[in-house]
């Protein structure tokens, strides 16, 4: 195992270094809310970061799995392709930000445009997420076990959301919709890898009423 | 006969006036349309190189050397951009562009040993591998952006706006979202798709800053970031991104092309591309950034003469979108029956919305994209490129410039008042810059 103290080392040697070839487990300690931990990794690591990490941590994640002991900034695994960024505290703005695979989960709260523009990423929050979730949500899963705040989904695409807890307004052309056998399977599945045991007949499932993927006047007032 | 009294046409409703109010009562919609604006505004044809006489000494043309090599990106990146010529094409989408299109510009970047920029779509293989020089660009939509692209560019470009449509996202209609658009974008096929207008993980230019510096580790330092915004606030703009750590600043005219936004936004937003280049420069030389960060300038750039104008009122390079399309056959007068059935004729065609561009060049149909080989679309824009070098070292030399970088407002006079005022330079005749002096 390899161990980096960003207190005493450069973030450019760390990820200098996971972007070489890492061994299997590495540990970063003192984070102190800095910028850019461990980004655009591509390899088969275990990446513990013991603290609060400030923006964009995990971001561009490829195969890496990325624990973050602590809460995390904006940004936190934006983009990422394939692997694994769980956050075990609370996320703020952007979590996932146009992630296109892998997961995210927050064990916390997720604050505003949790999952905005996502293309593929599955994202589980335990808590709740703020206003504007989902916002253009193109692909993948936003799975909230707490409660949503206003404009969920807007102008979503056809990306999935779950949500167990109360939904404030939602975002324009994002509706509720029937939780099917598969919707029910598929939903166990995202909660048992992030390690939650809820229900998943709690949830209700919200997406896109797909009136607004090509313009017709009559819908007009929700653009 | 008609009393030609009653045949007098409005000056504020005139026919093509009447005709959209007619369009928009029938549609509920603004007009999208494809190309820059076509309303007239100051341009570099209202600025005038002094050529040498007896107060200055000029070159001998082909004889006398006149460099045009360029170094982009000299700030931070480990590997800043060498260009042999001071002229990029702009971003442009595939999506927008066919793949032979992509490849055509790509193919003669390589030859004039300029660079290509990715656009809305992210990078194709047809490109990447056309392309020896390619700037990708980090857009509101992320529309496939992956970190191995990234790695795989040369320089990238953060779009914060661009000068068609500053303050709004991109767009492309359902008829040009075909199987492997709608792949590359992770959309539905056939929609109506719409970029957002804001980047979806960060919010001003201190989050910017921050995103720059991710960017930055992600690709270990090497390549330049450049951050490109539409010409509206230039001042505070080319201050604000110089601050986040921009090794290039882009400046985009309101002249500049797009393949499908709002006609309304095309013609009124956004300030012309002549009072733009010199508010970037002022403002770089401000902060005693000019030449150290890079300024190129595009928007309606169509000549040797608008590039040498652009680099002597302080630009280290220009870019060209609209006019590469041209050279690619953009308008040209072939396939008359295909413009007549869009509504339109040679010469006036703004359908690139469409997806049935007649010369092949704005489409995904592949019996129109067939008409635009790329091999033949490359020799085109490399004809095109290689007379607009050999035109600005026609004007550099003439005014006594080795190197068309040494180009200076000295150079230059104005025409009329107006873009005296905008530039900056004396009106021919005078030493009056209005509003200066």
């Amino acid at each position: 195992m390899k161990a980096f103290d960003l207190d005493s080392g450069r973030l450019r040697d760390l990820n200098a270094y996971l972007h070489g070839n890492p061994t299997r487990a590495v540990t970063i300690n003192n984070p102190n809310g800095r910028h850019s931990i461990a980004v655009g990794v591509d390899a088969d690591v275990n990446i513990a970061v013991n603290g609060h990490v400030g923006y964009y941590c995990g971001g561009m994640n490829q195969r890496a799995t990325i624990a973050i002991n602590g809460n995390a900034g904006p940004g936190v695994a934006e983009n990422i392709m394939s692997g694994k960024v769980e956050v075990f505290g609370n996320a703020s703005q952007y979590a996932g930000a146009s992630a296109h695979g892998g997961t995210l989960v927050v064990h916390g709260d997720a604050s505003a445009r949790c999952g905005i523009s996502i293309k593929g990423v599955d994202i589980i929050v335990n808590g709740n997420v703020g206003h504007m979730s989902a916002f253009m949500a193109q692909k993948g899963h936003l799975v909230v076990c707490g409660d949503a705040g206003d404009h969920l989904g807007d102008s979503m695409y056809e990306a999935i959301v779950y949500v167990r807890g109360r939904v404030g307004e939602l975002g324009a052309d994002c509706i509720i919709k029937d939780m099917t056998p598969d919707h029910t399977d598929k939903l166990g599945a995202l909660l048992k890898s992030a390690g939650l045991d809820h229900d998943p007949k709690e949830f209700r499932r919200y997406g896109s009423a797909r009136k607004l993927y090509n313009f017709n006047i009559d819908h007009a007032d929700s653009y | 006969m008609a009393d030609k009294r009653s045949l007098r046409e409005s000056a504020t409703f005139p026919a093509e006036v009447l005709a959209e109010i007619h369009r928009a009562a029938d549609q509920g919609i603004y007009d999208i349309r494809g190309f820059g604006a076509k309303r007239k505004v100051p341009t570099f044809d209202d600025l005038l190189f002094l050529g040498a006489s007896m107060s200055r000494y000029p070159l001998e043309g082909y004889r006398e050397k006149c460099a045009t090599n360029v170094t982009l990106g000299t700030r931070f990146a480990k590997n800043p951009i060498e260009l042999d010529i001071p002229i990029t094409i702009a971003g442009m989408s595939f999506g927008a562009l066919g793949a032979n299109a992509k490849e055509s510009l790509g193919r003669a970047a390589t030859m004039m040993g300029t660079s290509t920029t990715t656009g809305d779509g992210g990078m194709t293989s047809e490109e990447r591998e056309s392309s020896k020089t390619l700037v990708y660009q980090v857009l509101p939509s992320r529309y496939g952006l992956n970190p191995d692209d990234l790695r795989r560019a040369d320089a990238l470009e953060v779009v914060v706006g661009q000068g068609a449509k500053p303050g709004g996202g991109g767009m492309l209609l359902g008829q040009k979202i075909t199987e492997r658009v709608a792949e590359m974008r992770d959309l539905p096929e056939g929609i109506d798709q719409r970029s957002a207008c804001r980047h979806p993980d960060w919010t001003g230019p201190d989050d910017l800053a921050i995103k720059i510096r991710e960017l930055r580790e992600i690709t270990d330092y090497q390549v330049p970031i450049y951050i490109k915004v539409g010409a509206s606030r230039v001042t505070y703009d080319i201050a604000l991104a110089v601050k986040a750590g921009a090794d290039v600043v882009v400046v985009d005219g309101m002249q500049a092309g797009t393949a499908a936004t709002q006609d309304v936004f095309i013609e009124h937003a956004g300030i012309p591309t002549l009072p733009a280049v010199r508010l970037a420069v002022e403002a770089l030389t401000e902060l005693d950034m000019h030449r150290k960060v890079q300024l190129i300038v595009s928007g309606g750039i169509r000549n040797g003469a608008d590039a040498a104008k652009a680099l002597a009122l302080g630009a280290d390079a220009v870019s060209i979108g609209s006019a590469a399309m041209v050279a690619l056959g953009c308008n040209r007068d072939i396939y008359r029956e295909d413009y007549e059935a869009l509504g339109t004729q040679p010469g006036y065609c703004h359908h690139c919305h469409t997806g049935a561009c007649p010369v092949g060049v704005a489409t995904q149909k592949p019996d129109l994209e067939a008409r635009l080989q790329p091999e033949q679309g490359a020799r085109w824009l490399r004809n095109y490129l290689t007379t607009m070098v050999l035109e600005m070292q026609t004007l550099a030399r003439a005014c006594g410039k080795s190197h068309v970088r040494n180009l200076e407002p000295d150079d230059l006079v104005a025409l009329t008042i107006e873009a005296a005022a905008m530039a900056r330079i004396p009106l021919a005749g005078t030493n009056w810059i209005p509003g200066s002096n």
